[in-house]
């Protein structure tokens, strides 16, 4: 997505404003004058600097550049489809692998991802199913990395 | 002398070479196949070095990145499109000599010269690591902020299309590591009660969703048409090599060294050393015009500059702990994973890794003309692997690798925003590399301001009391105020010779 400068500028502004307030609430270090506030104070006041200036030049685009554009993805609805299953495919795993499981939440995701990729589904299952099957053994079995059973917890091996 | 045979040893382990073997297989496919990138080759490999012994850990990941950079050429001269970045520059030259029917040059030329160019970056890396090392053992505090300061500096002077894009991604990155109680005072800042947060934003799940997330994300919105392989029977890309060192022996010194001397610069890597070794290279060539008509001459020089900036780039790592380029910011986390923390001191107390490192580099480039002719001879069938069935299967190596380092599912998020973010901010041109580098210095710099600040009392005057403190500030300043005056002059100038 394009956006035009001056939304950034704006954006920044606020975070770099919300940390000057937010480091005021920091302690003083008695008879220093370096406390914990300093580092990131000083960071923010360049950032609210930047950011100002971002918006400068981002207005003065403004018949160039419109505030948000629309990428050809956006228009298309298998890229649009494919972006929407990356991200909810992870944040699925996320929210569902420590109750669900790995060994179901993995593949569904897969497939889920498969499919709005284009692969055809009968490959899309064989390849989810393999694939899981070949991460789950390297980092459950050789790097001995605790991957969440969920509702297998029973059949835990 | 012992400190070379223990060396040598850890080396040569079988173990070891095992690793690098399967690291270079692994460095060849990603740098083979376009949208993988080398710096993603490194993200992916750390959760599985988490495991392993030092040694073997960086062997890992100098194998895979010195193979990814060579094979990112294999796909620009047979589909016109670069492996990796680091191939960008050259890519059309390539495609144009494939063309021609000059496949085996063009790839034979990728190949020899990026070996080459390897050894030479290691080469000075072996001569001038020790040497600076020495140098910085008498840097104080004030030395050390100067000294990340000025990386970070030229991160933005190099990088940067836009300057001002570059500082806030700088900055941006400067703040993540702010994040947690790592600071001077030991207070939790910005944490908002999470626990997760006290230990700060993690490293890696940050790189790993920056350098490897983002690429499926942008590989997942691409709607550029799918490129048709060139089928041509490749013969023997040895051939005729020789010939081509007889006739550019300066090109190809000129290419090592500038990929070198800008891989040694922080935040510019091997991409940035094939953009300007081949503009440099045209430059001065005696047949320019020939330059886009499938000409080997560009690819022999900046083929040779980006394998020599890959080890050009350790040498701040090292010494300094202040990278040369994103794969050796991800190297500098692996490294304090490690327990061997980068600075002057790693060359006194602990010589055998450093060598062992050297050896690395050494095996690793050698190791790359046999691998990469195998490469050359698999890459038809490297590159007909179905891309959208291999990034969900990226995705997910990256969600478990993710999980992998702390146990957390927390860590996977990180991962997802840090990918999201970044492929939003390059989009719009906010570079990453200020950005990655802000994130592995800003402890370091805060640290160093805070202890010259306490040690001056809060006298900025001190920061330029001693013979190296002011020339490294000296230098930082011209860094942030001569470009400008540069451009300035040369608009001036431009305006007085049209009139």
């Amino acid at each position: 997505m394009k956006i035009n400068d001056a939304v950034f500028g704006a954006l920044l502004l606020v975070l770099g404003l919300t940390v000057l307030v937010h480091v005021q609430s920091f302690p003083k270090i008695p008879g220093q004058n370096v406390g914990p506030a300093l580092f990131p104070g000083s960071i923010a006041v360049v950032l609210v600097v930047c950011a100002l200036l971002l918006i400068l030049t981002g207005v003065r685009s403004r018949a160039q550049v419109a505030w948000f554009e629309a990428l050809p993805w956006l228009r298309s609805p298998r890229h649009a489809a494919a972006l929407v299953a990356v991200i909810a495919s992870t944040i699925a795993y996320i929210a569902l692998a420590n109750a669900v499981g790995f060994l179901i939440v993995a593949p569904l995701a897969l497939v889920a991802m498969f499919i709005a990729f284009g692969v055809r589904p009968v490959t899309a299952v064989v390849v989810a199913v393999v694939g899981t099957l070949v991460i789950w053994y390297a980092f459950y079995k050789l790097l001995r990395v605790p991957l969440p059973w969920g509702v297998l917890e029973r059949f835990a091996f | 002398m012992h400190d070379i045979g223990v060396a040598l040893q850890m080396v040569f382990d079988p173990y070891n070479l095992w690793v690098m073997f399967a690291a270079s297989l692994f460095g060849l496919f990603v740098g083979a196949v376009p949208g993988l990138t080398a710096t993603m080759a490194t993200a992916l490999l750390v959760p599985v070095t988490f495991f392993m012994a030092p040694i073997p850990a960086i062997a890992a990941i100098v194998s895979a990145t010195a193979m990814a950079i060579f094979a990112g050429d294999v796909p620009g001269c047979l589909l016109r499109m670069p492996g990796t970045p680091a191939s960008a520059a050259y890519t059309d030259e390539a495609y144009a000599m494939t063309r021609k029917g000059q496949t085996e040059l063009a790839l034979g030329a990728g190949l020899v010269f990026s070996a080459i160019g390897g050894l030479f970056g290691t080469a000075v890396l072996i001569v001038s690591a020790p040497a600076l090392a020495d140098f910085a053992l008498r840097f104080s505090s004030f030395e050390y902020f100067w000294l990340v300061l000025l990386g970070l500096s030229c991160a933005i002077v190099i990088t940067a299309e836009q300057p001002l894009k570059g500082i806030v991604a700088l900055l941006l990155g400067l703040l993540v590591a702010c994040v947690g109680l790592g600071n001077p005072a030991g207070f939790p800042r910005f944490t908002f009660g999470n626990t997760e947060l006290m230990g700060g934003i993690g490293l890696i799940p940050m790189m790993i969703g920056m350098f490897a997330v983002s690429e499926i994300i942008r590989y997942a919105v691409d709607t550029s048409p799918k490129l048709a392989i060139v089928d041509q029977p490749i013969g023997n890309v040895f051939k005729g090599m020789w010939a081509l060192t007889k006739r550019y022996p300066v090109q190809i010194l000129r290419g090592n060294i500038v990929g070198t001397l800008v891989g040694a610069l922080p935040g510019a890597g091997a991409d940035i050393a094939a953009w300007m070794s081949y503009a440099i290279s045209k430059k001065f060539s005696k047949e320019p015009q020939k330059f886009g008509t499938g000409h080997v001459e560009g690819i022999v020089e900046s083929g040779a500059a980006n394998n020599s900036a890959l080890a050009g780039a350790w040498i701040p790592a090292l010494v300094f702990g202040i990278p040369g380029d994103s794969i050796t910011a991800i190297v500098i986390g692996v490294l304090y994973m490690k327990n061997m923390n980068p600075g002057p001191t790693l060359f006194t107390q602990n010589p055998q890794n450093i060598y062992a490192v050297y050896l690395l580099f050494i095996v690793a480039n050698l190791l790359m003309v046999p691998l990469g002719w195998l490469c050359i001879k698999a890459a038809k069938q490297i590159l007909r692997v179905p891309r959208n069935a291999l990034m969900p299967l990226i995705l997910l190596f990256c969600i478990v690798g993710t999980f992998a380092i702390n146990n957390t599912p927390f860590d996977v998020g990180v991962m997802l925003a840090a990918g999201v973010v970044a492929y939003v901010l390059e989009e719009n041109g906010f570079p990453s590399a200020p950005a990655i580098l802000g994130v592995v210095l800003g402890g370091m710099l805060e640290e160093n301001f805070v202890t010259s600040m306490i040690k001056s009392e809060g006298d900025l005057l001190a920061f330029f009391s001693r013979p190296i403190a002011a020339a490294l500030g000296a230098l930082t300043l011209s860094a942030w105020f001569l470009p400008p005056v540069i451009r300035r002059l040369r608009r001036l100038a431009g305006a007085s010779a049209a009139v």
